[in-house]
């Protein structure tokens, strides 16, 4: 086990190259998602503002 | 045959149609890609023997090769989907386009940076300005321009015009990036599998390759797949459709 984490003497450059692969993937999968919350959440809002401007004016009836 | 094909194209041209399917497709890429990396970082990482030269250096291979060569495939679909929205106008190529471009360039990124610590130990350098080093950074900034460009025009139609002529000029690069091995004298090694002929690497080394190629792909597919959710709800944003997709259930 020490051996394989060893990596024959090479146990920086490999395991950086696997941990920097790991972190660039879960960014790849965590940026949409995050994106995609905030842009929902944003358009949710400016829907409640919009009904309640509506609401106050009476510009339009349900 | 023909009209089911025709009748599928009509629908996926809808976004809102689009942007179901393609949320139901993401898990179908995302696990068959999961498993296929653990099945290559087993072979690779375990089972595959150490390399008579590298010893175990070599092991930075299952990770270079496959972001490598995901970064040019990537560009090329970019400019190929560029090039349908240009010139059919068709609103979801241009979304594929532009959801690529951040994901090419990380597996640009990444490609450099395993080439770079593999390079340290092997030939004593993070860097040399080499044929293929050069064009593979190039590479990069054309992913960078395109993602800089989209972002800073504010038309999205427009902007994804201006893109789509910017990835099709930089396609040039893709060849040179090909052959750059070929047709220069470069300290990079030539290629080990994309030749005529039979590939110079055991199969015990050669199948976790494919493997985590393979699950790059997946991976690249199911990301491009979310991320064009994302712009297509951005694009969309005023449409009924989206507008009742954050409607409060209580109604």
């Amino acid at each position: 086990m020490k051996e394989f984490f060893a990596m024959g003497g090479y146990a920086f450059y490999v395991w950086m190259s696997y941990g920097i692969a790991l972190v660039v993937l879960i960014a790849n999968l965590v940026s949409p998602l995050m994106q995609r919350r905030k842009l929902l959440a944003d358009i949710a809002r400016r829907q409640r503002r919009q009904r309640r401007a509506e609401s106050r004016t009476g510009s339009r009836t349900p | 045959m023909w009209t089911l094909i025709v009748r599928f194209l009509h629908q996926m041209a809808s976004p809102q149609y689009f942007y179901r399917i393609a949320g139901r497709l993401v898990p179908w890429f995302m696990v068959p890609c999961a498993l296929l990396m653990l099945a290559g970082l087993y072979g690779g990482l375990i089972l595959a023997p150490p390399d008579y030269q590298q010893g175990e250096s070599y092991r930075i291979i299952f990770i270079h090769v496959p972001s490598a060569w995901m970064s040019l495939f990537v560009y090329v679909v970019m400019a190929a989907a560029g090039v349908i929205g240009l010139v059919w106008r068709i609103k979801l190529a241009e979304v594929v386009a532009i959801s690529s471009a951040p994901i090419g360039a990380s597996f640009t990124f990444l490609a450099l940076v395993t080439g770079s610590l593999w390079g340290k130990p092997m030939w004593g350098a993070w860097w040399v300005w080499d044929a293929r080093l050069t064009s593979e950074l190039i590479l990069l900034f054309l992913y960078l321009g395109v993602i800089s460009l989209y972002s800073a025009i504010e038309d999205k139609r427009v902007a994804a015009r201006a893109v789509a002529i910017l990835a099709l000029v930089g396609v040039v690069n893709i060849p040179i990036i090909h052959y750059s091995v070929e047709w220069w004298n470069t300290l990079h090694q030539g290629a080990t599998i994309a030749k005529f002929d039979k590939p110079s690497m055991h199969t015990s080394m050669l199948i976790p390759l494919l493997l985590m190629a393979l699950a790059f792909k997946l991976f690249y597919a199911g990301v491009v797949l979310m991320r064009a959710r994302c712009e297509v709800l951005e694009r969309e944003r005023n449409s009924r459709w989206v507008q009742s997709l954050v409607e409060p259930q209580t109604r």
